[in-house]
């Protein structure tokens, strides 16, 4: 028996609905989960404190540290390869092989998975050219990893920025770089600000790359060869040796909250570009 | 003719000479970049000593809780001295301390023939301990038992006498020290373990799924087992430090610290305070039998 | 006129780095590995299921197809989910809950994925022993999470390929008297199948490239599986679990692991860029 169209139709909306309201419900179930337990851990002290006894006791600041270190150091690296990246396809080439390539290799390159990532780093930073676990083998390994964010968001955020504005200064006779860092890159400016935050984000949530490259040592890193365990790795090290689960989800609610925030920081900025020249 | 159209001819009024000559001298030097990554990655490697500003101590991560605890001791006193202890397990550390990516290796199994060059550091005596989940009733399991199950011949704990239920066995990884110890003491020649056992990477991931499964068993260092598990005997001897000593306790190995050359200096002034009474009596506490005795 | 070539050149040198790091991941995962497999021959490293690496055992044939059994998992429960919360917002809700919920789904992406592995030992990994049986640790556990892991690839995907195709299509559909679902049905999915399934292939590549999450659910013995309760050992996990402590073979071992999971990857990458281009 048929059933009557506008019955079906009822059902099915009533069953896609229910489905993306069980998705909703996991989102809010994971962060409610992890902030109701791990919020009450986060004090001030256990932000400032030294891990102790392999992070059972005292607070996460080296692994604080390390994450800040890392991610600044994957960030300083990759911007200006990313940005550079995206100017050069967006104002000074045509569609050509030369930009087929660069896309293709952007493309790929943010389809490598992490693990693969972590091979590379371990081998070439790690081994062959003598880094050691250290600061700079993983913020090298993960700058790799969010080049392609990077040059997506950029080359985005430059695109949008008007022809016209690059036409009128053209005809004051300004040269194209000069176009380019008075008016483009300024214009576009909230746009990479966001393809920039959406890559903290991804780097302060990695483990399996910086678990190889940037080791697990609890100390407080000083300099660019020191390993360093970075929040994600302590978190992964905690709960899964079973050292301590409130340091675990402190650490954990931690971590979560501020890659959403980054997040939702990073979204409304986009949408207010998007506004602004749309 | 829109705006944007002007603007598309405008951005390609220029000369194409502009674009063209000069091009392939870029793509020269870029792949000239790549290449001497490469070659530098290629032939640099294994002699370059590796950037280490501190004591850097890689390998066995049964070693590792015990390396933090010394050295956290060690740079109370001493806090002009850095240690960065490392995970990677036994075979990694003792690479590590032969490339000289680490001053120090830490070593759960014994050294092989390739890699006896090396100097070797016993620093403390360490028993493996079966364990099984605090709930489970168990008591001893005879040394043919344990090669039985973890050969995959016994799987219900019917076959040793307790209520029918499959055993959730669980091994560590290959080139594990644990793991090798473990293979040498207990599984015999061919140590062989079946590959329908869970692996985990870590003494403590293998305790917190014991301790969470009420029909789980697994091997751990002894010095980490806690109240939440139950470490049982292995012919009718429990693993107790006194066990270890007298050499009653079947299922014992040595922790080693592996180094091309003992470097004068931090180093060697850390290795001294490990050997020291003070050391010794920090790993007794842990759980672990010194080695002076 | 110089300063704007030099300017040209070096933009051109920076624009290159991310092909020159896929080049420089290829050669070195390849040099690492290809000697092992040379050594092993190919066939028998992927077509034989024994490895203890350290006594000379390479057979990775359980991994590849504990991989592939996951991944069809996770598909079998992210697809569905991922298209229906895909449709819900594309089709059948006005703009600004669409604006709303399309970010807030999204946020599934940024939380880490060793918070996923956490949860679900904590939740899922228990209900699995008490309810089902075996340890809990399992196929079934590594699908469910990988299942929800790829769910904001999915979603944000297809709604791009649904919100792409006209409304023109919509509008005929309605006019001739079908009902908003059989438009849905007939006319907007086909319309969008290509985005779809390109949604689809690059969820799959996520799914088959997870590490950590998978490392914690999902048990990694080494036994081909004869039931979704039984514990698997992927690719990504192999790797992890024994990266740190091999040497020698062992470690090339690995990176040859790393090499079929790059190749299958690529594949997987090369197939959905393919099917985008030839729309």
């Amino acid at each position: 028996m048929r059933l009557d169209p506008r019955l079906s139709q009822i059902f099915m909306k009533a069953l896609l609905w229910a489905l993306t309201g069980f998705t909703l419900f996991i989102l809010v179930f994971i962060i409610v989960n992890i902030s109701v337990k791990g919020l009450p851990q986060v004090t001030l002290s256990f932000l400032t404190q030294e891990p102790h006894d392999m992070g059972r006791a005292g607070g996460i600041f080296s692994a604080i540290v390390a994450t800040a270190y890392v991610t600044f150091l994957a960030i300083l690296l990759a911007t200006p390869l990313g940005v550079g990246s995206a100017i050069y396809l967006t104002e000074y080439t045509k569609e050509g092989w030369t930009t087929r390539i660069i896309r293709f290799g952007a493309e790929c390159l943010a389809g490598v998975p992490s693990i693969i990532l972590g091979l590379f780093g371990f081998v070439l930073f790690v081994m062959k050219l003598g880094f050691g676990w250290s600061i700079l083998s993983g913020g090298l390994t993960l700058a790799i990893m969010v080049l392609p964010i990077i040059i997506r968001t950029s080359e985005e955020a430059i695109k949008a920025v008007p022809p016209e504005y690059r036409l009128v200064c053209f005809s004051l006779g300004l040269t194209k770089w000069q176009t380019i860092t008075r008016i483009v890159l300024p214009s576009a400016l909230p746009g990479i600000t966001t393809g920039i935050m959406l890559s903290v984000g991804r780097s302060l949530g990695e483990t399996a790359v910086l678990l190889f490259t940037a080791g697990a040592a609890l100390r407080t890193p000083l300099s660019l060869f020191d390993s360093g365990r970075t929040m994600a790795v302590h978190f992964y090290i905690l709960a899964r040796e079973g050292l301590s689960m409130p340091n675990a989800y402190g650490t954990a609610a931690i971590l979560m909250i501020s890659i959403l925030l980054i997040n939702v920081a990073a979204y409304t900025l986009m949408q207010r570009l998007m506004k602004r020249y749309s | 003719m829109s705006n944007q159209d002007i603007f598309r001819s405008a951005r390609h009024l220029k000369p194409a000479l502009f674009y063209r000559a000069g091009r392939p001298a870029v793509l020269c030097l870029f792949l000239g970049c790549l290449c001497g990554l490469v070659l530098a990655g290629c032939w640099r490697g294994p002699d370059s000593p590796g950037a280490v500003r501190a004591i850097t101590i890689a390998g066995s991560t049964s070693v590792q809780p015990f390396a933090e605890k010394l050295a956290e001791e060690y740079m109370r006193r001493h806090s002009e001295v850095r240690i960065d202890i490392q995970g990677g397990g036994s075979s990694a550390g003792i690479y590590a301390a032969q490339q000289g990516v680490a001053d120090l290796g830490a070593s759960s199994r014994e050294l092989v023939k390739a890699e006896k060059e090396l100097m070797e550091i016993p620093i403390a005596y360490d028993g493996i301990a079966i364990i099984v989940n605090k709930d489970n009733p168990l008591e001893n399991l005879s040394l043919e038992q344990i090669r039985q199950i973890y050969q995959g011949k016994i799987t219900d704990w019917a076959e040793l006498g307790l209520p029918s239920h499959s055993i959730h066995l669980i091994t560590r990884e290959e080139g594990s020290g644990t793991r090798n110890a473990f293979e040498e003491l207990a599984m015999g020649k061919e140590a062989y373990i079946t590959p329908a056992a869970l692996v985990q990477d870590s003494n403590g991931s293998v305790r917190e799924i014991v301790a969470n499964d009420p029909h789980a068993l697994g091997y751990i260092s002894m010095g980490l087992v806690e109240p939440r598990v139950r470490a049982i005997a292995v012919d009718g001897v429990l693993p107790t430090r006194e066990n270890v000593k007298n050499h009653s306790y079947k299922l014992v190995r040595r922790f080693l610290l592996v180094t091309q050359e003992l470097k004068p200096g931090p180093c060697q002034d850390f290795v001294n305070f490990i050997l020291s009474p003070k050391g010794q009596s920090l790993l007794e506490t842990e759980g672990l039998v010194g080695v002076a005795d | 006129m110089k300063r704007e070539v030099f300017i040209e050149r070096v933009l051109l040198f920076l624009a290159l780095s991310s092909i020159g790091s896929l080049l420089l991941i290829t050669i070195f995962i390849f040099l690492e590995g290809v000697p092992l497999i040379a050594h092993a021959g190919l066939k028998k490293f992927l077509l034989t299921s024994h490895w203890a690496p350290t006594k000379g055992h390479f057979g990775i044939l359980a991994m590849i197809i504990s991989s592939i059994l996951v991944t069809l998992g996770a598909m079998v429960l992210g697809v569905p989910l991922g298209l229906a919360c895909a449709i819900s917002l594309a089709e059948f809700s006005p703009e600004r809950v669409k604006t709303l919920l399309k970010p807030t789904l999204e946020l599934l992406a940024g939380i880490p994925s060793v918070v996923y592995g956490f949860l679900g030992v904590i939740w899922l990994v228990p209900l699995i022993r008490d309810y089902l049986g075996g340890p809990g640790l399992s196929l079934l556990a590594g699908s469910v999470i990988l299942g929800i892991m790829i769910l904001p690839t999915i979603i944000s995907i297809s709604i791009d390929a649904l919100s792409a195709v006209p409304d023109l299509y919509r509008d005929g559909s309605i006019a001739l008297g079908a009902t908003n679902w059989q438009t849905v049905r007939r006319v907007v999915l086909p319309a969008a199948r290509s985005g779809i399934i390109t949604a689809v292939i690059l969820g799959m590549g996520r799914a088959i490239g997870e590490t950590m999450a998978v490392i914690m659910v999902a048990g990694n013995a080494l036994k081909i599986p004869t039931s979704v309760l039984d514990p698997v050992r992927t690719l990504t996990s192999n790797i992890a679990l024994e990266l740190a402590y091999a040497t020698g073979r062992h470690r090339e071992a690995l990176f040859a692991t790393g090499i079929v999971l790059f190749v299958i990857i690529m594949i997987l990458n090369f197939t959905a860029s393919a099917i985008t281009r030839r729309r």
